[in-house]
């Protein structure tokens, strides 16, 4: 329904190839995880992918249409993007925070019609929101300003939704809490895409896995046929051990092959 | 609150401009004043109404109005605080422009020369800003406007500097000063059709700007083009803040303050604080207007921009305190 394909995609910045030549699937309802070294070309595969990049060759599609011969307008409410360490610059209560997220279905002028209003009670209380939902958005803590950032997203109800880093600078409880929440839209039917570095919390929550290295797609598929030793080691360059007990799966990085 | 906020403003600004057409060197009483805006009216308070005050209160209002629209534009569009309308060089420029004017002496053979000139300056500072900062973000665009208006600002103390005699540089410094005094309909006729197309630009902005405040990728991912509300934002802002400083001179402050007066009565969206400033902007510039005209020190009256900067001034300190503890 609402697959989003890479189809060859490349990138150039200047002179340097960012991606290069990155096909991949993730069908809908899946929650897919960009993993990869700093710099490896994550957020631009996050960028192209929600459209805000295009790329020098090659095309992204979702449900079948081309992402990019899509309107704003379209585009925006078919998708929601959360950059890295989104915040808010004025004190704007949360609730009208969550109600920005509605921007592309507005009229150019006047308030937010009531008829939307259900949309973001139903985001707020998704997020547990509601008994902050007149605090100030420059008054949150870490954990509850991704919520409120969460919330935004999905009060459009979108088919797809990018999101870069969502565990950027939070507490363990917290980061489990977030990727828990983005676990949640995505059996809810929303294809998913998020960048992340914490391995183990991306083994645990995602369902497949796109490895990225220079630009390159060095593994791309279900994390329990992808996800191996050997695969981790050349994408991070440092000796890895993968532990399997009854928690799950989780990843050792082994300091004694780092060579400084 | 927020509901009764705009026609509560429009109320003061109405009462403010009827006062303003009553108060100066020669008062008038209200029924005098009303009597005097009917039509062929040849007497002394008819004469006065028509022709000296009116002009002078629809131009304190578009000038307040487009400074305080624009600074609002201007601190939604950078999410900054201190921003104000002459960041990009515009009213750097359009000073340079009229002190051009008065220095070659073209002022004197020609009413609206200087008028002219600071129109063409402030579409000349921009213009080269924008180029500068062309291809790049907002950052390089404040960069550009800094640079672009220190070398309008030397050109402007190069001219006092080397100014043929005494009283032309007195004139630069009044003009400077920023005034309403002797302003006539050619005037409201020069600056208006700019006044009135650059706002309308600057009003097209409040839902990009609503969108953000959540950081420029994000207000993308919305279907908002910023770059497009960067240019009406920059455009709105020549057109308007450079028609309103070619005929008053630099009037500081009034597009700094009147955004922070508003603000927390519409829940700090920046969108929504860009009818009730520049509303405010027209009352402050108004009642300035009248206080310049009424308050006489030593036989000398106070310039209108000098007693801006008066007021303004401690209300800045006031807001640098009030923003550090909120946010400390």
């Amino acid at each position: 329904m609402s697959t989003l394909r890479f189809n060859g995609v490349s990138a150039r910045r200047g002179e340097r190839l960012v991606l290069d030549g990155i096909s991949a699937s993730i069908p809908s309802g899946h929650l897919a995880a960009v993993i990869g070294p700093n710099g490896a070309g994550k957020s631009t595969l996050l960028d192209i992918a929600s459209g805000l990049k295009r790329p020098t060759q090659g095309s992204v599609e979702i449900g079948g249409v081309d992402l990019h011969r899509l309107g704003w307008r379209e585009l925006a409410r078919l998708r929601a993007y959360l950059p890295q360490r989104a915040g808010v610059d004025w004190p704007i209560t949360v609730e009208r925070v969550v109600a920005l997220g509605l921007t592309p279905s507005l009229p150019a002028f006047g308030g937010v019609p009531a008829s939307w209003l259900p949309a973001i009670n139903e985001a707020l209380q998704a997020c547990d929101l509601l008994e902050l939902r007149d605090r100030p958005a420059t008054q949150l803590s870490g954990g509850e300003l991704a919520r409120a950032m969460l919330a935004r997203a999905i009060v459009g109800n979108p088919a797809l939704l990018i999101v870069d880093e969502p565990t950027a600078g939070l507490d363990p409880r917290h980061a489990i809490d977030a990727v828990q929440r983005l676990r949640g839209r995505a059996d809810a039917g929303c294809t998913v895409l998020m960048a992340i570095h914490d391995l183990d919390l991306a083994l645990a929550c995602a369902d497949s896995i796109l490895a990225i290295r220079d630009g390159r797609l060095l593994a791309h598929g279900p994390i329990h046929e992808v996800v191996t030793e050997a695969v981790l080691t050349s994408l991070y360059e440092v000796p890895v051990r993968l532990l399997r007990d009854g928690d799950g799966m989780s990843v050792r990085f082994l300091k004694s092959g780092v060579h400084s | 609150m927020t509901r009764w906020l705009i026609p509560l403003l429009i109320v003061g600004l109405v009462a403010s401009a009827f006062a303003s057409v009553l108060a100066g060197s020669v008062w008038l009483t209200p029924r005098e004043a009303l009597y005097a805006l009917l039509p062929d009216q040849p007497d002394l308070a008819g004469l006065i109404v028509t022709q000296i005050r009116l002009p002078r209160v629809i131009l304190s209002i578009a000038i307040g109005g487009i400074l305080g629209l624009s600074g609002a534009v201007m601190q939604g569009l950078l999410r900054n605080p201190l921003a104000e309308p002459g960041l990009l060089g515009v009213s750097a420029g359009a000073s340079l422009g009229a002190v051009i004017a008065i220095y070659y002496g073209f002022a004197a053979s020609f009413t609206l020369a200087a008028p002219l000139f600071g129109l063409t300056g402030a579409f000349v500072t921009t213009g080269i800003a924008f180029l500068l900062a062309r291809g790049g973000g907002t950052l390089s665009l404040i960069l550009a406007g800094a640079a672009v208006s220190s070398i309008a600002g030397a050109g402007v103390s190069l001219a006092l500097n080397l100014s043929p005699n005494p009283y032309a540089a007195y004139e630069i410094m009044t003009w400077l000063m920023g005034s309403l005094a002797d302003r006539s309909w050619d005037h409201v006729r020069l600056a208006a059709p700019f006044i009135l197309t650059g706002g309308a630009m600057l009003l097209f902005t409040g839902r990009a700007l609503d969108a953000l405040a959540l950081g420029e990728a994000q207000a993308e991912s919305l279907g908002i083009a910023v770059s497009r509300t960067r240019m009406l934002a920059l455009i709105g802002t020549a057109l308007g803040v450079g028609g309103a400083t070619a005929v008053s001179g630099t009037i500081g402050f009034v597009g700094l303050i009147a955004p922070h007066l508003v603000r927390p009565l519409v829940a700090h969206r920046p969108g929504h604080v860009l009818v009730p400033a520049m509303l405010v902007g027209a009352v402050l510039v108004t009642l300035a207007d009248i206080a310049s005209r009424t308050l006489v020190f030593r036989g000398m009256p106070l310039n209108l921009g000098v007693f801006i900067s008066l007021i303004g001034a401690p209300f800045f300190l006031w807001l640098v305190l009030h923003v550090r503890r909120r946010t400390a």
